[in-house]
């Protein structure tokens, strides 16, 4: 009834090339804008920030870099883990080493290392396809954890090799360190977030994002139609590592505020993400929103009823939670083998001829 | 609209919190995971003496005590989750046994206000009170214990290590990089050759190391693993026959779990302890009657007397101690983490004390200052029995070699303290 | 003969055995690759599952004790009797079979068609399912695993090698009996394959789906033997990593020792699953030899990836797998 095309006219080119092309579809976005930009940051405390808010708003950066490269260019990889981990270890280089530049810069520097990194670990997949590919990311993954574990000159040279964000500052508030207050890295964060929405949105609506698209479906093809592959692979995984960078440089100095590459990075993190972007659906951007919020809400949500609310004995309710995330994944892979972001497309799709289907 | 749908969802949930009134000892916990099988008797120690608190006493000091846990499976982020959730309920200590999730709690429990426990791990330098005001680490650290090793293999050796060669297999993190610092200021002061060996985690295929070791002979082996690493590493050093008398583990590589697997080859094995060993106290009878025998202990009840399991009552019992103290001081039972904290800090536990709590000889004695907050460094050697399956200590809790340890700890937590701008406490 | 050498050849033969190992684990992930197109990420939480109920039955504990305690107040735990080896590997077989029954009943039923990466993910989140269920079912302490295979170095060879060359070389007996377990296992599958009945429907399958379903074979039937199978290679490597390790969590990550392997060898060739397991093992143990103390060491997780990634840039399709060609 709301939710359709028919009256909403378009008299200008760039109205019809509009993001949101839909009146009710804009209004909504801006009203989750406003949500999470005028209202949340006034209602959160310390525990809805670090258990949900931050952790959500990261690995949604980290699930838009992955499935960049997954979705919508068909490249699988494994190594996600290594490169979040090159982002926090550039981020935490620049921070110790150029004190007075604003952490804000150095975050998007460190993503322009990971995207650097990550172009050079992508090379292969020029000859190496499907599954091989997936694994052999895996080979980045364990020599970037092992390479910071093993170079002092990464960790400052610190006894334990741990890496501890020291305090910095954004316009004289504290984002990371231990004196942040809930609103302001929540901020920071998101900020991060909607600008590589954003980015990420544009660019698979443009000619980048279809070139992706054309490599994904099938190679071959797309280069007798005159895809480069080269630079189309390349940029896929460039991109993708920027804002896996991001995420690694936002996780470790915002969120975690210490790190160690084998504890904090390692492949079960890489899996993490993967698992996001597929529950959420491969090739969508609200996909890795929703597979990011469905992955950090579902354990905290589980562990507070099954432990808060019945009382279970903590690893009962652990091990259960593996039980139902591996069900849950089974049925909606059953179900919904295109994620999240299917079913919301579906839903969209009924909401347009609500009331009358016929 | 998903965040907000996802903040109702959840805002019901949230509402159950603990009760205010209690004294509030979270557990951060893991009975799941890599390290399961060393975290679940820690935990249950730690829970049952609080239980055996409330059901022989009262409580401490009149109020009841309250031990809610957090299963961290020892990751960092849900480690920092339960802080989040466990910190507002009152919560007066953190004990959260795992080095990488005391590495993040070290800012934030700074900045709460609620000190932080890490008996033998975590990070060394807390030591030095003066740049990390609420973090605790005694009775001993990591560096106390690579010290106490090579002090034990010093009276082994005749007094001299000139010439001999010392090789740490290390678990490659950084729990296991940490000694190697004092280690090699160590190999200049005894004039002894040193060398690391690093084991990636999990550590379940060690063949080149121990090959590396067959072929290099090294006179000692000491050892800092954690997990499968630790029944592998002894399994291996059975297996290439490498002399368990040379062989020493630090406190996370020396219970029951890692020994049994190698059965008779693990005989004469060794590991640094903290505390006592066994099940010879007053304190497991207690345990036994009021807590195991009535239904209200945390595990099965069958952990009592082993090496974590006894590690954990005496976290609990370190912690309870301090409470007392904390409501003595304060003349009030209701102590807040300030209160708890500042007792810490003046803590001190002797003879008296342990076997007032049905301890008695359990743990070195030793006082806590406002610059030291790690106590002497006192730490025992043991050795494994196979025979008799079961651990004994076979040497009297003796100092680290404070010399060495000491200028260590100021430099790393100086360049801590630079790092961090934080500026130097207890004048 | 120089010392470096002598030891050279030691840490050779030592790769060599632990290579054997690592293709135990990857022969599994071969099988159900070849016969269904699925990339089996459980199979390295299969060999735990196994080894946990293999222990479970030789203890005699009693399956799901602490969720029964705790919900019915109960305080259960063992039967208190021991089951012999022998029978304990029966029963956890039948365990295996069942559990190949109902994956292809519930899961990839209702999966056919799906795109590989799906199956993949299907497979992961069937990995998180069986461990909890294993742990619930059994507990997370760990477990020592004795089902009478012999450990330790073995003699012979070591008194035999210091004759030859003043050093004795170390081998240990368990990798010598697993050597000569996967050589027989291997040969039991090759002949299974070759000369049974089912065996043939299998490879049947393996080539064509469409075409054994035409001539009138049950995809069914034959995906639930493989996972039958692709369960009793695990089991085998649980008992194997078992007795070395204890059985505890981490003998889930073994399939993370076996993707190279797979890399190597092609996903869809047993002999490629043998030889990458070979070539694996004795690479990442000669680098750990000659540069790990160069570059400090731990070189091994990571060295049998790039070691794999240098062979697939020249031979995309692993040293055995089958030729790709692509068609638009």
């Amino acid at each position: 009834m709301f939710y359709r095309e028919a009256g909403d006219f378009k008299t200008s080119y760039a109205e019809d090339n509009q993001t949101f092309p839909i009146k009710f579809d804009r209004y909504r976005y801006y009203a989750v804008m406003f949500a999470a930009f005028a209202v949340v940051p006034f209602l959160i405390n310390d525990y809805w920030v670090n258990a949900i808010f931050l952790p959500f708003l990261i690995y949604s950066i980290a699930a838009i870099g992955l499935n960049i490269l997954v979705g919508y260019c068909g490249q699988v990889s494994l190594g996600t883990g290594g490169f979040m981990a090159v982002g926090a270890y550039a981020c935490y280089k620049l921070m110790t080493s150029f004190p007075e530049v604003s952490i804000f810069f150095h975050v998007i520097l460190a993503g322009g290392v990971t995207a650097l990194v990550c172009i050079l670990f992508g090379l292969p997949s020029l000859r190496i396809k499907g599954f091989y590919l997936a694994v052999a990311t895996l080979a980045a993954q364990f020599f970037l954890v092992w390479l910071f574990n093993r170079v002092p000159w990464f960790y400052n040279y610190s006894a334990s090799g741990q890496i501890n964000s020291p305090e910095r500052t954004v316009f004289g508030i504290a984002v990371t360190g231990p004196h942040t207050s809930a609103w302001a890295t929540y901020l920071f964060c998101l900020v991060f977030l909607t600008a590589c929405a954003l980015i990420g949105r544009n660019l698979t609506r443009g000619m980048v994002g279809r070139k992706w698209m054309a490599i994904r479906d099938m190679d071959i093809a797309a280069e007798i139609i005159g895809v480069n592959p080269l630079k189309a692979k390349i940029s896929a995984f460039g991109v993708s590592g920027f804002f896996v960078g991001i995420s690694g440089a936002l996780l470790f100095a915002v969120y975690l505020g210490a790190a160690e590459a084998g504890d904090s990075f390692g492949i079960n993190k890489s899996f993490l993400v993967l698992f996001m972007i597929i529950i959420g659906g491969l090739g969508s951007i609200f996909g890795s929103f929703a597979g990011a919020a469905f992955l950090v809400l579902l354990p905290v949500l589980l562990k507070n009823v099954l432990v808060g609310v019945l009382g279970w004995p903590t690893d009962m309710a652990a091990h259960l939670e593996f039980i139902i995330v591996g069900g849950l994944i089974i049925t909606f892979l059953i179900l919904e083998p295109h994620g999240l972001a299917q079913l919301w497309r579906v839903a969209k799709e009924k909401l347009r001829l609500w009331p009358f289907p016929h | 609209m998903k965040l907000k749908l996802a903040t109702l969802a959840l805002g019901a949930t949230m509402a159950a919190a603990p009760a205010m009134a209690d004294l509030v000892f979270p557990s951060l916990s893991y009975r799941t995971g890599p390290f399961a099988a060393g975290g679940i008797p820690f935990a249950d120690g730690y829970a049952d003496y609080f239980t055996l608190l409330n059901e022989r006493d009262g409580g401490i000091g009149g109020e009841l005590t309250q031990v809610p846990e957090c299963e961290t499976a020892y990751n960092t982020e849900k480690g920092v989750e339960c802080y989040e959730a466990t910190k507002d309920s009152g919560a007066l200590i953190y004990q959260p046994l795992s080095t990488g999730i005391t590495y993040q709690l070290i800012p934030k429990v700074t900045a709460d206000g609620i000190p932080l426990h890490t008996m033998g791990y975590g990070r060394t330098s807390a030591k030095n009170g003066k740049v990390f005001s609420h973090v605790f680490n005694y009775p001993a650290n990591y560096w106390d214990g690579a010290s106490a090793g090579v002090n034990h293999f010093l009276e082994k050796s005749g007094g001299s290590l000139e010439g001999k060669k010392i090789t740490l297999l290390h678990f490659n993190g950084a729990y296991g990089r940490e000694p190697i610092p004092t280690l090699e200021a160590l190999s200049e002061k005894h004039g002894f050759d040193f060398n690391a060996i690093p084991i990636d985690y999990p550590g379940q295929e060690q063949k080149s190391q121990w090959l590396q070791i067959r072929r290099e002979r090294p006179d000692f082996v000491l050892f800092w693993g954690w997990g499968v690493m630790n029944q592998v590493a002894i399994q291996e050093a059975a297996n290439i026959r490498f002399d368990m008398e040379n062989f020493m583990g630090i406190w996370w590589s020396g219970s029951e779990n890692d020994v049994k697997p190698a059965g008779d080859g693990a005989n004469g094995y060794k590991a640094l302890q903290f505390h006592n060993v066994g099940n010879d106290y007053p304190v497991f009878d207690d345990i036994q009657k009021y807590v195991v025998d009535s239904g209200k202990a945390a595990g099965a009840g069958d952990q009592i007397g082993t090496v974590l399991y006894n590690r954990g009552v005496y976290a609990a019992f370190l912690a309870a101690e301090a409470a007392k103290q904390a409501q003595k001081a304060n003349g009030t039972s209701a102590i807040n983490a300030a209160m708890m904290r500042d007792a810490m800090e003046s803590l001190e536990i002797n003879a008296e004390i342990m076997t007032a709590a049905g301890l008695p000889n359990f743990g070195p004695e030793f006082n806590v200052t406002c610059t030291n907050h790690g106590g002497e460094g006192m730490a025992a050697v043991a050795q494994w029995d196979a025979g008799a399956a079961s651990w004994s200590l076979i040497s009297d809790f003796a100092p680290a070699d404070a010399s060495v340890v000491g200028p260590l700890i100021d430099a790393d937590s100086a360049a801590y303290a630079a790092e961090n701008n934080i500026e130097m406490g207890c004048n | 003969m120089s010392d470096q050498l002598i030891f050279g050849m030691e840490v050779f033969l030592n790769g060599l055995m632990a290579g054997v190992l690592y293709a135990l684990v990857a022969l599994g992930f071969v099988l159900i690759y070849k016969a269904s197109g699925i990339f089996n990420y459980a199979q390295g939480v299969m060999a735990l599952f196994s080894a946990l109920t293999l222990v479970g039955i030789m203890e005699g504990q009693i399956p799901f004790a602490h969720v029964i305690n705790a919900i019915f107040g109960t305080e259960i735990h063992h039967f208190g009797w021991h089951v012999p080896g022998i029978l304990a590997i029966a029963l956890t077989m039948v365990v295996m079979v069942v559990l190949a029954v109902c994956v292809q009943k519930f899961l990839f039923r209702h999966l056919v068609g799906q795109e590989p990466i799906i199956l993949f993910m299907a497979t992961i989140g069937l990995a998180y399912f069986l461990e909890g269920v294993g742990d619930l079912m059994w507990g997370s302490e760990i477990k020592k695993l004795d089902v009478g295979l012999p450990q330790g170095i073995n003699l012979v060879i070591d008194e035999v090698t210091a004759g030859w060359f003043g050093y004795g070389f170390f081998i240990d007996n368990l990798d010598i009996v697993a050597t000569v377990i996967a050589a027989l296992l291997v040969a039991a599958l090759v002949i299974f394959a070759q000369y049974t009945k089912q065996g043939r429907a299998m490879r049947a399958v393996a080539d064509d789906h469409q075409a054994a379903l035409s001539v009138g074979i049950s995809l069914n039937f034959i995906w639930v033997m493989v996972w039958s199978v692709a369960g009793f290679v695990a089991l085998v490597a649980g008992i194997m990593w078992g007795t070395k390790s204890g059985v505890q969590f981490s003998l889930s990550l073994i399939a993370l020792k076996a993707l190279p392997v797979l890399m190597l060898g092609g996903f869809t060739s047993i002999p490629g699953a043998i030889v990458g397991g070979l070539i694996i093992g004795v690479g990442e143990k000669l680098f750990e030899f000659a540069i790990g103390p160069l570059v400090g060491g731990a070189t091994e997780n990571w060295f049998a990836y790039v070691l794999a990634l240098i062979f697939l840039v020249f031979r995309p399709q692993g040293l055995f797998g089958e030729k790709i060609i692509e068609r638009v």
